[in-house]
């Protein structure tokens, strides 16, 4: 009689390793015990972010390890002008005997951000994966629904030249200004909600560029590259885009991300896509370009602006250095509103280029300069004059 | 999902990018390499439309698998010894995924090609994908597994224990120094190249030996993500041999970048797959059966080798030196060794081995007992506490080593150590390989070449220098490696958790001699003092053992 050879596999093992089969100490300890929760629970959010990236200032007990050719290591917290509680703590010593210990968790102010929007890696794939996913039914539906028949020759050619310039900003600020700005953060909290806030510019670039590449299918005579030419020598864009390159070349990655989230997408983008876009496309025919626009304009105004106020007002309100920084954020508001302005009012032209035209310019300017009033008066700053330009 | 095809799409998406007209972008990270302008193509031509709902559905599959191991009570099955060393492991690698995020943009302003920057931003979030999934299953074990000690405090713990500094150089080299040698040479082309094969793929296959199939879920997951981040480092490495200026840059970064990650992941990896394990099946792979497959034959022979013929310098020398390390020098073993000798610094339990594992390893590692057996028999002997001192301050025939100022894994091929004074300060390295990236590579000038943007090494390198003259009991309290009744440690050599009386408490330690710093002991010697030092420490070994006269 033979027997089969036994396969050489690793055997189940009963250990009794789960929870709770001994008591001893720490044996109920079930909680990441090395910060201090925002309320009065730790959430899943702060557990799977909070503190991994490190602080000299408290548990880093050999400081950073490599550095930048000027011997910089890590994330310093003079890549930006404004200042937490505590910044001004210099990181302790370590020498022979000196111990580890550093300061009582969290050292200084800026480890007390949190991202209202709690994204970590669940949520924000869920997120996109849904509006991409909404993206393509409703592209898909249009084309069902011979939909793009119905737009007349202007409003083709507005959705192809500046529908299309727009992508551009969103690629160019997503890249170049919020990924950019991922490596300049003083805690993980605020580079990873930066990181997100980079995704929802470069997915909302692509929505735009895969949708023009649809119309090109679809609709005879759609020419899918003229966003190009808008883009590069249109002179209603210029002033926008010169902005945008403005912002992609500012150093300090506070400034950067205020700039662009509470000047210029307030300023700007809001006035482009929900003042003009969304509200012209339907009186020219057209109901499927403002729902991917609209998709843009709710990563902003409920996801992107919700985390960048709650960082800048942290600091309006900082025990320590309030006044600073709200001398330095008005500053920055005067100079980028001063900038921001002008750009939009060059924008002015695209107002009458559909048949059917969209309110009009001042009025929709008014619109996005008391929406942005508002967003500058929750953060208890000061209007700048040159909003009035 | 639309019918485009992926390809128009990924040409249509690189319509998105512009040259800049009236500003160009800041420029924080410089490099001494140069590049020429090329349209180097992103072969996986990813599309986040496409991107975003797979990465979800990857995800449905890691969170439905964790729902099923609780179900399905997988802890009762799970090996402790190997969960113990998931909280050393899982406390550093969140923070290297995080880190190669923020190495992304150190690419930007100096690869000029806008179609690997989409590829780079791609990465950047698959990289917050890992590193929050991690902690995820890290929050997972602590919530279910039995000792949840070192899983609730290794975010601080791994920031100031006795081995966390060797685990940050992972993630540290990604984010510092020149961008190209940081972000491209050491994370993309050895680091994740190489070294991910035995970090998510190997060690997750030991993993499921061990009753664990979430760490598979999970890390085979992540390792999906790996080769396009393994496409983004090729092709900006072509883009860097097409420039004659950089081959030199490239030599010296390759031999720096692949014999740190040797250094750091084999000893980490290397350990947690031999020492971790209760899966002593003879037909198992050995780690260095593992290395052999995946890095010297899939990286080295099938990856880096054809790239000769493009100019690429491949530092052949120290590959082989890096298997010589493995195979003939039993760096693993000395690592572990390291590891369990210093269990009271740690925040983890350390099993100790049985004849069993004797057996296996002797067998794998013809000669493993005559090095390493007594000493193993001893940690055993001196596991729970009776009269005696933890195995650090007892004498069995071992010399606590002095650290390597580079890659902070102590001398323990005691033969390769090799000393420099640098900066006022006599320095020890584990290997001649280490000597010169401190003294050479990491310096302002190469080889008679500017290198302006090359990083530094910096901070406080010797975790043992920060306690000198400390009583171990400070020590282990100033790191905060005590559970919550106030005096029992984190760390204990046994897994035995039934007994009181066997747990290690802060009282044991107060009885001890005080820790004292090699290196600080070292620069106290005189000149003749330091040389016999020296001459004596290269004679020791193997296994630690201090060389005693020729007698």
């Amino acid at each position: 009689m033979t027997t089969a050879p036994e396969r050489s596999v690793p055997k189940p093992v009963f250990t009794d390793a789960e929870a709770g089969a001994k008591e001893f100490p720490d044996s109920n300890a079930r909680r990441f015990n090395y910060y201090v929760p925002q309320k009065r629970k730790q959430t899943h959010y702060e557990d799977v972010t909070v503190e991994v990236q490190p602080d000299p200032r408290h548990y880093l007990a050999q400081g950073w390890l490599y550095g930048f050719a000027d011997g910089r290591g890590g994330y310093p917290l003079e890549w930006t002008a404004l200042k937490a509680w505590g910044s001004g703590r210099p990181e302790p010593e370590r020498g022979p005997g000196s111990g580890g210990k550093g300061y009582e968790w969290p050292a200084h102010g800026w480890h007390e951000f949190r991202d209202p929007n709690e994204e970590w890696e669940l949520s924000l794939y869920r997120y996109n994966a849904n509006v991409v996913r909404q993206v393509n039914a409703n592209v898909d539906a249009a084309k069902q629904a011979k939909a793009f028949e119905q737009w007349n020759p202007n409003w083709v050619r507005f959705v192809q030249q500046h529908v299309g310039a727009w992508m551009h900003i969103d690629h160019g600020l997503g890249l170049y200004l919020f990924a950019n700005a991922n490596r300049r953060g003083p805690t993980n909290m605020h580079n990873t909600a930066i990181a997100v806030n980079s995704m929802h510019l470069i997915r909302a670039a692509q929505d735009l560029a895969l949708y023009q590449l649809t119309l090109d299918e679809e609709i005879e005579g759609f020419f899918g590259a003229a966003h190009l030419d808008t883009w590069n020598s249109d002179p209603s864009w210029q002033g926008v885009r010169d902005l945008a390159e403005r912002l992609t070349g500012i150093d300090d990655w506070a400034e950067a991300i205020f700039a662009a989230n509470i000047v210029f997408q307030p300023l700007i983008g809001e006035l482009f896509r929900s003042q003009l876009v969304m509200q012209a496309a339907p009186r020219n025919g057209d109901f499927i370009t403002p729902t991917i626009v609209g998709a843009e304009e709710f990563d902003f105004s409920e996801r992107d602006l919700r985390y960048t106020t709650a960082i800048f007002d942290l600091l309006a309100n900082d025990r320590e250095f309030a006044e600073h920084n709200n001398r330095t954020m008005n500053g920055w508001l005067a100079n980028w509103v001063g900038l921001t302005i002008p750009a939009a009012r060059a924008l002015q032209p695209l107002w009458s280029q559909p048949d059917s035209k969209p309110m009009r310019f001042e009025d929709a300017l008014d619109r996005v300069k008391s929406r942005f009033g508002g967003i500058v008066e929750d953060l208890g700053l000061e209007l700048p004059k040159e909003l009035d330009r | 999902m639309s019918r485009q095809s992926v390809a128009r799409a990924h040409q249509k998406i690189q319509e998105l990018s512009w040259e800049p007209m009236y500003h160009q972008p800041v420029s924080h990270y410089g490099t001494d390499y140069t590049f020429r302008k090329a349209q180097k193509k992103d072969p996986l031509k990813q599309v986040l439309r496409s991107y975003f709902p797979m990465q979800e559905e990857k995800d449905h599959r890691v969170y439905g698998a964790s729902d099923g191991a609780i179900r399905g009570n997988m802890f009762r099955q799970v090996q402790e010894r190997w969960l113990e060393w998931q909280k050393l492991f899982l406390s550093i690698i969140p923070l290297p995924e995080i880190s190669a995020a923020r190495a992304m943009p150190l690419l930007f302003r100096n690869v000029p090609n806008p179609e690997l920057h989409n590829g780079q931003a791609i990465q950047m979030i698959d990289e917050v994908r890992h590193s929050t999934i991690q902690q995820n299953l890290k929050r997972l074990y602590m919530n279910n597994y039995i000792d949840p000690a070192g899983f609730n405090s290794s975010l601080r713990n791994f920031q100031n224990d006795y081995c966390g500094t060797i685990g940050r150089q992972f993630a540290e080299g990604f984010i510092t120094g020149d961008a190209i040698t940081a972000a491209s040479i050491y994370l993309t082309i050895v680091a994740e190249t190489a070294f991910t094969n035995t970090l998510f793929v190997a060690m997750p296959a030991e993993a499921a030996a061990n009753g664990d199939y979430l760490l598979p879920t999970v890390f085979h997951s992540v390792q999906s993500d790996e080769s396009r981040h393994i496409s983004n480092g090729y092709a900006t490495l072509l883009m860097a041999l097409a420039d004659e200026g950089n081959h030199q840059l490239l030599e010296r970064d390759l031999r720096y970048a692949w014999w740190n990650n040797h250094r750091v992941v084999d000893a980490a990896i290397g350990t947690f797959i031999e020492y971790g394990t209760k899966d002593r099946r003879k037909d198992r792979e050995s780690y260095a059966e593992m290395w052999r497959r995946w890095i010297y034959d899939d990286y080295y022979r099938s990856y880096l080798v054809p790239l000769e013929k493009y100019g690429l310098v491949i530092p052949h020398d120290l590959i082989e030196e890096a298997w010589n390390q493995i195979w003939n020098k039993g760096y693993v073993h000395e690592v572990a060794q390291f590891f369990a000798t210093g269990w009271l610094a740690n925040y983890w339990r350390i099993d100790p081995m049985t004849d069993k594992d004797f057996e296996w390893f002797e067998f794998k590692y013809p000669g493993w007992y005559d090095r390493y057996g007594k000493w193993w028999e001893q940690y055993n002997r001196l596991s729970t506490p009776n009269g005696h001192h933890p195995i650090v301050a007892e004498d069995v025939d071992y010399q606590y080593p002095h650290r390597c100022w580079v890659c902070m894994v102590p001398c323990l091929v005691r033969e390769d150590m090799v000393m420099a004074e640098v900066d006022g300060q006599w320095r020890t390295y584990c290997h001649e390989a280490c000597r010169w990236t401190d003294v050479e590579a990491f310096r302002p000038t190469f080889q008679g070449r500017n290198t302006p943007n090359m990083g530094q090494l910096i901070g406080a390198r010797e975790w043992e220098t920060l306690y000198h003259g400390w009583n171990w009991a400070d020590v282990v309290s100033d790191m905060g490696f005590v559970r919550d009744d106030g005096k029992t440690m984190v760390a204990q050599p046994h897994l035995n958790l039934d007994d009181p009386k066997k747990l290690w408490t802060l009282d044991h330690l107060r009885r001890m001699d005080p820790l004292l710093s090699p290196n600080v002991l070292l620069n106290q010697m005189s000149d003749d003092e330091r040389a016999k030092f020296h001459a004596d420490y290269i004679r020791g070994g193997p296994a630690g053992r201090p060389y005693r006269g020729d007698s």
